[in-house]
C-alpha cells in the first residue's frame, strides 16, 4: 500500500485548483504552474525509480479489496507515459510564456492544462476500465476548454465538430464497457483479464474487442476513423496544438495497447490480424496527407497519424520485438512531434502563414531554428542515430521474425515519405529566396527557441542513448506481454 | 423486461442518430442528449433486471438489485449533464459569432470561411 503512484494525478489536479483563483495575475499563474509541474515531475521520477527496484505498483482506492474497489495500477508504461506526458507538458508551457498571449493566459489557460494533465495521467495509471472513462471525459473536458479558448471563429467551428465526435465516441465507449460488464461481471482491469482467460474464445468477446478498437480508435485517430483530426488540430494556437499532438492521441493508443494485450489475448487470429491491417492503412492514409497539403500544420498532423499506425503495428504483433519497438516508438514520437509543433509554431509566427508557398529563405536570419528543425525531422524519419530508428528498427525486426514481409516493408517505404514531408517544409521554408514579411523581435524569437531546441537536444539524447532505457523499456513489453504480472500485483495482497 | 428495454434503447439511439445527422446545431445537442440516455439505460439493462430489494444490506434481503450499473450510471449522467452543459454554451457563443446555426454552413473549406 503506497499512494507514490497517485501523487503524478493529484499534483496538477490540486495545482488546477489552486490557479483557478487568481486568473488574472499572469505572473503568480506562470510561476505557480511551473511549481506544480516539477513537483508533479518529481514524483514521477520518485516513482519511475521505485517501479525499476520493485515492480508493478498497486493502490486499491479505501481500502476495498482489488476486484470491488478501483485499482490504481502503475507499471513501467503507464509510468515511462506519465513521464514523458509531463515533461511534454513544461515544454509546452515554457513555451506558452511568450507565445499564447496574455488574453489568454488570463481566461484559465494553465488550469485546462492541469486539468488535461490529470486526465491523461490518470487514465496512464488507472487500473480500472469505468474509471478509465471517467480520466478521458476529465482530458475530454479540459481539451474542450483548451480547444475553443480564445474564441476565433474557426477555433469556434471546429471545436463544434471535436466536441461532437468525442461525445459519440464517449457514449460508445460507455455502450461497450456495459456488455463487457454483462460478460464478465467485472470492471477491475486484472479480474476481467483472468475472466476472460476463463471464458476463453467467444463470440461476444470478439465483438467488443472491435469495439473497444473503434472507441479508443476514434481517439487514437486510426483510419478511417482519424477524420476528424486535421480540422480540430489546426484549428487551435501553435501550444495547444503541439499538447493535443504529444499527448491526446497517445491515450487511445495506449488504451488500445492495454486492452489488445490485458484483455483479448483469446481469439488473436482475428483481433489482433483486424489491427495489424487498419495500422496499415493508417499508416498509407497519413502518408497520402502528409504528402498532399502545402500547410505546414497539416504535414506534421498527418505524421500523427502515421505514427499511430507504426506504434499499433509493433503491437499487433505480439512479439517482444515488437512490443519493445512499438514502446520505443511511442515515446519517441510523444517528444519528437512536441519538439517539431513548438519550431512549426516559430517558423508560421516569424512568416505570418502557415502557407509553404507563401515562406522562404529563413536559413540566412535564423540558423539555429533550420538546423534544429532538420535535426527533428531526420529524427521523425528514424536516421540513426536519432531517436526515430531504434523504435523503428524493432518494431520491423519484430515484423519479419512472426514473417509479416509486406507489412514490415510498407512500414520502411513509409519512413522515406515521412522524411519527405518533413524535408518538404525544410526546402520550402529555409531555403531559396527570402519572403519574409513579419519580423519577431530577437527577444521573443530567443524565448520561442529556447524551449523548442531543448527539447529537439532532449530527443537526441533519447535516441543516442537508448542503450541505457532498453532496461526500462523490456520491463514495460514484458508486463504488456505476460499479463499475468499485472494481474499479479493487483491480487497480490488477497490471494 | 429485457426485450422490452433493448427496443427502447435502440428506438432513443434511433432518435438521437436521426436528429444527430441534421443540420441544426440544436438538434444535434438534443440528439447527443438522447444517445446518452439511450446508454445509460443500456448500462442498467446489462447489469440485468432481476433482484427485488434495493442494494441496502438489511435483515432479511437476499434477492437484491446489482448495485454497480446504478453507480456508473450516476457517474455518466453526471458527465453527460456538464458535456451537454457546455456544447449549450458553446453553440450559443459559435450562432453569436458566426451568426449561423446551420451546419452546411460551418465546412471550413475555402469558399466558406
Amino acid at each position: 500500500m503506497i499512494n507514490l503512484l497517485l501523487f503524478p494525478v493529484l499534483i496538477p489536479f490540486l495545482f488546477a485548483a489552486i490557479l483557478l483563483f487568481f486568473p488574472k495575475k499572469v505572473k503568480a499563474q506562470r510561476i505557480t504552474v511551473m511549481i506544480g509541474l516539477l513537483l508533479a515531475l518529481a514524483s514521477a521520477i520518485v516513482l519511475l525509480i521505485k517501479v525499476k527496484t520493485d515492480g508493478v505498483q498497486t493502490v486499491t482506492l479505501g481500502s476495498w479489496a482489488p476486484p470491488f474497489g478501483i485499482t490504481m495500477v502503475s507499471d513501467m508504461i503507464s509510468v515511462l507515459l506519465v513521464l514523458s506526458s509531463l515533461l511534454i507538458a513544461i515544454f509546452v508551457v515554457w513555451y506558452s510564456y511568450t507565445s499564447i498571449g496574455e488574453d489568454r493566459e488570463k481566461a484559465f489557460y494553465y488550469p485546462a492544462i492541469m486539468f488535461m494533465l490529470t486526465g491523461v495521467n490518470g487514465a496512464f495509471t488507472t487500473g480500472d476500465i469505468f474509471n478509465m472513462f471517467v480520466f478521458f471525459e476529465v482530458l475530454l473536458m479540459s481539451s474542450y476548454v483548451l480547444i475553443v479558448l480564445g474564441g476565433e471563429k474557426v477555433q469556434l467551428r471546429e471545436s463544434i465538430k471535436y466536441i461532437l465526435v468525442n461525445i459519440v465516441s464517449s457514449s460508445l465507449f460507455v455502450i461497450t464497457v456495459g456488455y463487457l460488464y454483462s460478460v464478465v461481471g467485472t470492471l477491475n482491469m486484472a479480474d476481467i483479464s483472468i475472466k476472460l482467460e476463463e471464458i476463453g474464445q467467444s463470440g461476444i468477446v470478439t465483438v467488443i474487442a472491435v469495439l473497444f478498437l473503434i472507441v479508443f480508435g476514434i481517439k487514437g485517430a486510426i483510419f478511417p476513423l482519424f477524420f476528424w483530426l486535421p480540422g480540430s488540430y489546426s484549428a487551435p494556437p501553435v501550444p495547444v496544438l503541439a499538447l493535443f499532438g504529444a499527448l491526446l492521441t497517445k491515450v487511445g493508443v495506449y488504451a488500445i495497447m492495454r486492452t489488445y494485450s490485458l484483455f483479448f489475448t483469446t481469439d488473436v487470429g482475428f483481433t489482433h490480424e483486424l489491427l495489424m491491417v487498419i495500422s496499415i492503412i493508417t499508416i498509407v492514409a497519413g502518408c497520402i496527407g502528409a504528402l498532399a497539403y502545402f500547410d505546414v500544420k497539416q504535414i506534421i498532423i498527418y505524421n500523427i497519424v502515421i505514427a499511430v499506425g507504426v506504434i499499433l503495428f509493433g503491437a499487433s504483433i505480439m512479439n517482444d520485438s515488437g512490443m519493445l519497438g512499438s514502446i520505443f516508438y511511442l515515446i519517441h514520437d510523444i517528444l519528437i512531434k512536441g519538439a517539431l509543433f513548438l519550431l512549426i509554431g516559430i517558423v508560421i509566427k516569424i512568416t505570418g502563414t502557415s502557407d509553404l508557398r507563401k515562406m522562404g529563405g529563413l536559413m540566412r536570419r535564423y540558423p539555429v531554428l533550420g538546423w534544429s528543425y532538420l535535426v527533428a525531422a531526420f529524427g521523425l524519419a528514424g536516421i540513426p542515430p536519432l531517436s526515430g530508428f531504434v523504435g523503428k528498427l524493432l518494431v520491423i525486426q519484430g515484423g519479419f521474425e512472426e514473417g509479416h514481409i509486406w507489412q514490415s516493408v510498407f512500414i520502411l517505404a513509409s519512413s522515406l515519405i515521412v522524411l519527405l514531408s518533413a524535408i518538404r517544409i525544410f526546402i520550402y521554408a529555409f531555403w531559396g529566396a527570402e519572403k519574409v514579411v513579419h519580423t519577431i523581435s530577437p527577444k521573443t524569437y530567443r524565448h520561442l527557441l529556447a524551449p523548442a531546441v531543448t527539447l529537439v537536444a532532449l530527443t537526441v539524447l533519447y535516441g543516442v542513448g537508448s542503450e541505457y532505457l532498453v532496461p526500462f523499456m523490456s520491463d514495460a513489453a514484458t508486463v504488456l506481454l505476460d499479463p499475468s504480472v499485472y494481474t499479479d500485483a493487483v491480487f497480490r495482497g488477497v490471494k | 423486461m429485457e426485450i422490452l428495454m433493448s427496443i427502447l434503447i435502440g428506438f432513443l439511439f434511433m432518435a438521437a442518430i436521426y436528429l444527430i445527422l441534421s443540420r441544426s446545431l440544436l438538434r444535434i445537442i438534443i440528439g447527443t442528449g438522447l444517445l446518452s440516455h439511450g446508454t445509460h439505460l443500456l448500462l442498467l439493462t446489462m447489469g440485468g433486471l432481476s433482484g427485488k430489494a434495493a442494494p441496502v444490506l438489511a435483515e432479511g434481503i437476499t434477492d437484491y438489485v446489482d448495485p454497480l450499473p446504478q453507480a456508473l450510471i450516476l457517474t455518466a449522467i453526471v458527465i453527460s449533464f456538464g458535456v451537454t452543459a457546455f456544447s449549450l454554451v458553446l453553440a450559443y457563443r459559435t450562432y453569436k459569432e458566426l451568426g449561423t446555426d446551420n451546419m452546411d454552413l460551418m465546412k471550413g473549406t475555402e469558399d466558406n470561411d
